[in-house]
């Protein structure tokens, strides 16, 4: 896993809450049997104005120039901003696959879904929960932003300090598990980890199997 | 001493060590797979050279991409049927019992573990699918995972998690005639909402809960996803061990004896204390109809479309109006009055015998409305679609207008060739609404089987209990 430590990069908004992993990447793409190449669908029915189907030149295809990532201030966003309960619905890691391969390596809400939630951690992404207030606070700033048409909103996030600083230096401090902030601080890999305790795995086993030994038998 | 809760006791008896900041690995008993979020698991393993920890654990079989028309001409789709003979490749290649698409098994990876004995009470089970909160319905502890933790659970038999809180939500009161357990999850998630539940393992408890079958507890626990919780779960009593009793993977003889003693514990003990407990009369609760594009945006059926200007809440607001005009709908419409286009009755929520013999019942004797483009019924597996026909409710439903097909998620999320086309709306036993979830510019509407088979012959939505 790729390891993350800083970043400053562009803030995308994207105003909606529930916002569901069919609609991050749809069914349609699930058939593939990688890990790639999920980016160019990221949002897909959103993002385009066609249906769109694995093995298509997404290059042709027509943009939906309403969906915020056509527009051109946000075409090379690195974080994204988003409302309640982002990532709900299916379990399907294609989603963090997807927003990875894309290019965004944080997402910043005031909740998210709990299993995409631990999806992100397994595949580099940072994802941080902030208060409701804070969040909005983020969306107006960026809107303000757009507005005057000056540069384009940048935060920068260190994951070792647990802070966001704004473009006029305001810090905002968050909470990561610490367990999953090492993990992701040093690009560790789970399953790795998990081999450190064969032995205690395999006395598991022992025991519960003389405990409930039906749960063994097939 | 205080006591202790299902959830407590389920996550305790699997902790294999924990680190001081609670971070826990708990060991699996079950693992469900299926073609779609396990091929890079696989392949994983492959590239680091490892076997599964324990084979025996994992039951495979084929359901998202399956076609549920004629089997016999295969997959027509390339991509799908690459991706369903990756399955049957790996399932070989590691040496995992799998059902095939031509094998009578074979169905819907969340009713096949349960009809076959695969999932017994105290177990955790798991699989990549946010649906296998299902299997809490047996006392199990049962949650879906990605697929980096299907390779995970492949490769060590165990999982990184932390605990979560516990909720209760408890039905106090049997439901009504004509309200079934979809109405009661559905009522639920519309009281709770879609984040309800995040962050907590649910128990769903009391008399209404209790009085329900296996197949609707199976029903409510499958849909605790839709409140946000990974995991919802029902006490032991012994409608769980009736079912399990004598199935092909149950336990038999002096071991049988063994587990249902201890399963005699698999419940809350009286003084177990919850993070936090809902209650609702089970009596409130009416037929449930869905008409936005998240499960929380349901009402009664004799209830109207909700009108976004009453919502304070700004984001809340557009996300109500940026569904209905999504939904097609008009503010203050009649739920009664909206006329869907298809019925489909199927998915993992509702696909079991019991949701047939209950749409069976509505539909028998009469015909599908000529405004109804396609009404099919997908049961959840090929034996659940032999019983049915044994019952002679294929014939039912056949003779009132609807298709009969064969097994698999179908047009619960569209992606095999069971669709609907942009526009179109759907009474649908599935489990989301969401955008584009029954194919793109689709729009759904979740019920319960007896209320879409009513839809269905009405050929718009109507108050099952006064059909």
């Amino acid at each position: 896993m790729e390891k993350f430590n800083t970043m400053t990069a562009i803030v995308a908004p994207l105003n909606r809450a529930n916002v569901d992993t069919d609609a991050i990447i749809p069914k349609q793409f699930l058939k593939s049997i990688k890990r790639t190449g999920f980016g160019p669908n990221l949002f897909d029915q959103w993002r385009y104005l066609d249906h769109g189907e694995p093995g298509m030149e997404n290059r042709r295809r027509s943009e939906n120039p309403d969906f915020i990532l056509n527009q051109h201030r946000y075409r090379h966003a690195s974080i994204l901003l988003a409302r309640e309960n982002f990532g709900c619905g299916s379990s399907r890691e294609h989603a963090p696959w997807a927003l990875e391969d894309y290019g965004f390596r944080v997402i910043i809400a005031p909740s998210f879904a709990d299993i995409f939630y631990n999806n992100c951690f397994k595949n580099g992404i940072l994802p941080i929960t902030l208060d409701a207030e804070v969040v909005n606070g983020l969306f107006e700033a960026i809107y303000a932003v757009e507005k005057s048409d000056k540069d384009r909103y940048q935060l920068s996030v260190n994951l070792a300090s647990q802070t966001i600083v704004t473009p006029s230096g305001e810090s905002i401090a968050f909470d990561v598990d610490a367990f999953r902030k090492h993990c992701l601080l040093n690009g560790l890999d789970d399953i790795d980890l998990t081999f450190g305790h064969v032995d205690a795995i395999k006395a598991y086993e022992k025991r519960r199997a003389a405990q409930a030994p039906w749960l063994f038998t097939s | 001493m205080v006591g202790r809760t299902l959830y407590d006791k389920l996550w305790q008896s699997h902790v294999v060590h924990t680190q001081d900041d609670g971070t826990s690995l708990i060991y699996i008993d079950r693992h469900l797979v299926h073609e779609v979020t396990s091929p890079q698991a696989f392949e994983g393993l492959r590239i680091a050279g490892r076997r599964p920890w324990r084979v025996a654990a994992n039951l495979a079989t084929p359901d998202h991409n399956v076609p549920t028309t004629d089997r016999t001409k295969g997959i027509s789709d390339a991509v799908s049927r690459i991706q369903v003979e990756t399955l049957d490749k790996n399932c070989a290649e590691f040496g995992i019992t799998e059902f095939k698409m031509d094998d009578v098994r074979q169905g819907i990876v969340h009713v096949i573990g349960p009809e076959q004995g695969a999932i017994l009470p105290g177990m955790t089970v798991v699989c990549g699918d946010s649906h296998t909160s299902t299997h809490g319905a047996f006392g199990a502890l049962a949650f879906g995972i990605g697929t980096s933790e299907v390779e995970h659970v492949l490769a060590t038999q165990c999982l990184i998690q932390k605990k979560s809180k516990n909720l209760l939500i408890s039905i106090d009161g049997e439901v009504g005639p004509g309200v079934t357990a979809k109405d009661i999850v559905l009522a639920i998630i519309g009281r709770i909402g879609t984040a309800g539940g995040t962050g907590y393992a649910i128990e769903f408890g009391g008399t209404g809960i209790q009085a329900l079958s296996m197949e609707g507890r199976m029903t409510v626990c499958n849909m605790a996803i839709e409140a946000g919780a990974r995991a919802g779960m029902v006490a032991v009593d012994n409608k769980t061990i009736e079912f399990v009793k004598g199935r092909p993977f149950s336990p038999q003889g002096k071991f049988w004896e063994m587990a249902v003693v201890a399963w005699q514990d698999l419940r809350s003990d009286d003084s177990a204390a919850f993070d936090h407990t809902v209650r609702i009369a089970g009596a409130d609760i009416k037929p449930q109809v869905t008409w936005g594009t998240s499960p929380e945006m349901v009402t009664a059926v004799d209830g109207r479309v909700p009108d976004p200007q009453h919502e304070s809440d700004a984001t809340k607001r557009e996300g109500m109006q940026a569904a209905l005009d999504y939904m097609g709908l008009a503010a203050n419409t009649p739920m009664t009055a909206i006329k869907p286009d298809k019925v489909f009755i199927g998915s993992c929520t509702n696909s079991r015998i019991e949701d047939l013999r209950a749409a069976a019942s509505v539909v028998q004797g009469k015909k599908v409305a000529a405004s109804i483009k396609l009404a099919m019924v997908v049961p959840g597996s090929g034996l659940v679609k032999m019983q049915a026909e044994q019952e002679g409710l294929d014939k039912i439903f056949m003779k009132a207008g609807f298709e009969w097909r064969e097994p698999g998620c179908s047009m619960c999320l569209a992606m095999n060739a069971d669709r609907l086309a942009p526009g179109e709306r759907c009474a649908s036993t599935s489990n989301r609404n969401f955008e584009g979830r029954q194919g793109q510019d689709g729009r759904t509407h979740l019920v319960s089987p007896a209320m879409a088979a009513a839809a269905a012959i009405a050929g718009h939505f109507v108050d099952v209990r006064n059909a």
